[in-house]
Parts: C-alpha cells; structure tokens; sequence
C-alpha cells in the first residue's frame, strides 16, 4: 500500500468519526479527556492519532525529552549511525497535533476516581487511559546484576546513555578480547536483536579489531532468526561468533563485577566488554495499576486493547500479552493505532471493527545483508493470532539482500515519521 | 563454509569412582546436502559425521551423526572417574577435517 492511499484512508475513517462525534460533543460536557501514559513508541503512536481528533483532548505523560529508538540502535553500536539520528523529541506531537506533554513520571493510577498521580505531584482526571510503559527488567534473576552492575556491564535495551556505554566501552576494547552478549529469556523486546547485535558488533570488530571474539551465552536453546543469522555468521564472520545454548552452559546464574565476568551453572566466562540482557516484564507502573497478572505482563482484550483486569484502562506495546505478535515497535505502533481507534469509536458511540495487526521488522547481518519479516495479525478466540508471514530465506542472492537493507532505511524514516508527526 | 568452534565443558576435578558429566558442542552449520543456493546449485553435503571421546588414551565414547542431527551438534553423556588423565574430544568432518580439543581432569 503507498503512502498516499493510507493517508486517503486515513482522512477517511477521521472524517467519518469526526462527523458521528459532534453531536455527541454538542450533548455532552466537552471534550474527551485522554491520558496517555509513556512516550515510547506506542504512546506517542496513541496520542498521534488520537490528537488528530479535534473531538479528543489528549495529554502525553513522559519523563523524557525526547526518544531514542531501540530499533537502528545496533547499529549506533557498530558505528555505523548515529545516536543522533535515532533521537526524536515530542514537539511535533506537542505543536502538530495539539497533544499536551507533561514532562513527569506517573506514579499511582486510581482507577475508579478515573485519575492518574504524577512525581511532580500534578492529578490528571481521565475518561481513558493509555499505559504503555514498555519493558522493565527483572534485575533479581541473574545474581549480583542490578542497576548499579548496568553502570560496568551494560543492558544497552533501553536505548540512549546505555548504548552510548556500550559503544565506548567496545570501542575501547582491546583487540584480541572476547565480547559476551548475554542473551534473555522469552519473552523480551525485540527477539532478533541480541543476535543481530552480534553481527554488527562483528562487523567492527572485523574492520577493527580481527582478533576479537564474541561469545552468546544464551538463557534459550533456540532463537528467532536461528537459521539466517548462523548462516550470515558463516558468510561474513567465519570463526568469530560462538553461540552457546542453555542446555550447554547450564544458563547464566551470577555476574561478577569486579571481574567482569558471567558465571554459568558449568563454568565462568571472563569478558573483556559484556552485555546483559536481563529477563524482562511490563514496565512499572503497570505492576502500580494493577494491570500485571502472573505472568509478569499485561493481558489485554485483543480487539480494543482495554485491559482485561481494569476497565478503562488499554494497555498497548511491549507490556501486553500479545499472543502470536512479538514485543517490537512495528507491533506497538500497530496496536497503538487499533487502540485509538478503538477508543475514539467507543467515545463517538460507533460500532467497534475488528482490527488488522501488523509486524513487520528488518535486522542487519551485515551493513549491505538484511532480512525482513511481515505478518498479519487478527484477534481470535481472545488472543492475538498470526494471518499470514513472509520471513527471508536462506539462500537468497546477495543482490536480494543489499534491496533488503536499502528497504530497512526507507522503512525507518516512514516508521518514525508516522510516530513522532513530521518528517517524510 | 563456517569455521568451526568446539568448546566442552569438564569438571576440573572428580571424586574417585564418581561419575561425572561432559558436554561438548561444535559451531557447525551441518549443512545437509539436500539444499540449493540461490543460482539452484545443490550445496554439497557437510557435516560432522563422528565425535570421539577419549580418556588417558583409551576411547571411551564414540558417536556417529547423520544429516538430520541439527546445526552446532550439542552432546551430554557421563563417564566413571578412575584416575587422573587427559581427555581428548575431536570431532570429524566430512572431507576428513577434525577439529580437538582436550582437558587434563583431576581425580581425588
């Protein structure tokens, strides 16, 4: 689909919603009030396309200034882009689309009294809101690794000053040194990434350290991407990426700092640069309201993205149990929109459609080497299932690849303009 | 096509009459033989097709692997401490390449 027919469709389904709102907006006592919790990528994505409804008043709550995208942050890491144009602050959501942006952390949700308190003190009264708090870390999991252990051995899966700690730490690596990735157990954002981490940090490492290793030492047995990373890995880093599965080290149990190195049940690992990718769940302020079952995640109703266990309150992005859809900003903006407009029917009085759930995501093996994935999404039976996907293949000409990686940079400015407003 | 990596991993030292647990992986693609590349062209078949223990020069575990076996071979199995001794592992390759590696183990 173009850009221009989207944007047709789009004006479309606004138009029409905007026309049956009126009269509502006429009757009742003004505008709706939303609140949206969390700037990331689904945020932004709610309060974007909810601000495009003049019948809807919309205030974003994020502590930062601005966002820096996970996605393309390898990237960053191989010194192949720049921190700075993975960076998009909120303004444009602020002045294009009319949002307010509280520069605040939420810090208790009362559900009842329809109020969100922030840090800084301030109450927000709601007739929705919209949580998406993104993935915290589970720091207890593995022993002695906590925030303060972050600061030596980074996670670098929030992207912004981890990354940049990162990227320092491996551009100051010693040639010959053996960089471990720790990589998490499922579920956690972005299941490609820690191996397609390995093969940009490869990439460096090939052109300026050629003795350096990298070791994975994997909380997993198998990974997404499995086939078509290792095959890359033959192709463009022969010998330099070693991946070790759990059944194998017995998964990872402790770090020490000092030493800078991962105990495994078997044995222990000295790094010269390590990563920990901690086990991962809803970020915070989900666990506050309430949204959190067992699982250490958000179940949602998969049509309008409203919590299952507080009414009111939706829940999209990396957080939720999104059944078949993977934890990654493609899905977070997806779920993002089928959430807006899933609010904006129910605010307007209009039947409620069933929504068309996307992924689609491209991961570099190499600067001029990716592969991609698209799948199609719809609600079944309460959750989420997969329609239909198109995967990369092994095997494909080198020609194909090159496309692919061209593709990822022109999907990574559509993607972002369509987030932050603006842009292309 | 990939470079092969093995690792093990070996208690460094056992109780006397102890059985004790060794794991062995190789970074290999185990590339089947059955598979095409993007010109059509079969890809030849390439896999490690033996895996031998040895302890204090005696074999004491030997493997076989076949096509269906999957990419970086991973293999547990136990054996008796009965004296200090090293332990030899290779893996052997289709073209006759073997990759080795041995560790010296401890028996107390």
């Amino acid at each position: 689909m173009t850009d221009w027919t989207r944007r047709q469709i789009g004006g479309l389904i606004g138009g029409a919603l905007l026309a049956v709102a009126a009269p509502h907006i006429v009757r009742g006592q003004g505008r709706a009030k939303i609140v949206v919790i969390g700037g990331g990528i689904g945020g932004a994505t709610v309060a974007r396309y909810l601000g495009d409804m003049k019948s809807i008043d919309v205030t974003l709550v994020e502590p930062n200034s601005n966002h820096v995208t996970c996605f393309f942050s390898n990237l960053y890491l191989a010194g192949l882009r720049s921190l700075a144009s993975l960076t998009f602050g909120l303004e444009t959501l602020a002045e294009g689309y009319g949002i307010t942006i509280i520069r605040d952390s939420a810090v208790a949700i009362d559900p009842v009294g329809r109020a969100v308190e922030l840090r800084g003190g301030t109450k927000l009264s709601y007739d929705r809101l919209v949580v998406a708090p993104g993935v915290a870390f589970k720091f207890g999991e593995i022993e002695g690794y906590d925030e303060a252990a972050a600061k030596i051995m980074p996670h670098a899966w929030i992207a912004g000053p981890q990354s940049e700690l990162l990227r320092r730490q491996l551009e100051s690596m010693e040639d010959g040194g053996v960089f471990v990735i720790a990589a998490p157990p499922n579920p956690f954002r972005c299941p490609p990434a820690p191996y397609e981490r390995a093969s940009l940090v490869a990439c460096y490492f090939k052109q300026f350290k050629p003795r350096s290793k990298i070791l994975i030492l994997d909380a997993k047995d198998k990974f997404s991407g499995q086939e078509l990373f290792q095959d890359a890995w033959s192709r463009h880093y022969p010998g330099m990426i070693e991946w070790l599965p759990s059944q194998f080290t017995g998964a990872i149990k402790a770090v020490d700092v000092a030493a800078r190195s991962v105990v495994t049940e078997g044995e222990t690992f000295r790094a010269a640069v390590a990563n920990i990718i901690p086990a991962q769940k809803a970020g915070l302020i989900g666990e506050k309201a309430g949204l959190i079952d067992a699982s250490g995640w958000c179940p949602v109703d998969p049509v309008t993205f409203e919590s299952t266990l507080q009414p009111g309150i939706h829940v999209v992005g990396d957080s939720i149990i999104g059944g078949d859809m993977p934890k990654s900003a493609f899905s977070a903006n997806s779920q993002a929109k089928a959430c807006a407009f899933a609010i904006a029917a129910s605010l307007t009085g209009s039947p409620q459609f069933p929504p068309h759930l996307f992924n689609s995501c491209y991961t570099f093996l190499a600067p001029d080497d990716a592969f991609t994935n698209a799948l199609t999404f719809a609600p079944e039976g309460g959750r989420i299932k997969t329609v239909k996907m198109f995967i990369s293949k092994v095997g494909e000409s080198a020609e194909v690849r090159r496309r692919t990686a061209h593709h990822a940079v022109g999907w990574y400015s559509a993607f972002t303009a369509d987030v932050f407003g603006g842009g292309s | 096509m990939t470079t092969p990596i093995p690792r093990v991993m070996v208690p460094g030292s056992v109780r006397k009459n102890e059985v004790f647990t060794v794991k062995a992986i190789i970074q290999h693609q185990m590339e089947t033989g059955l598979r095409t590349d993007s010109a059509g062209k079969t890809i030849p078949r390439k896999i490690i097709n033996q895996f031998v223990c040895r302890y204090g020069g005696l074999e004491v575990f030997r493997t076989d692997l076949h096509e269906a076996v999957s990419a970086n071979p991973f293999l547990e199995f136990q054996l008796l401490a009965t004296e200090n001794g090293r332990l030899e592992f290779s893996w052997r390759e289709d073209g006759g390449a073997t990759y080795s590696l041995f560790h010296d183990i401890l028996v107390t």
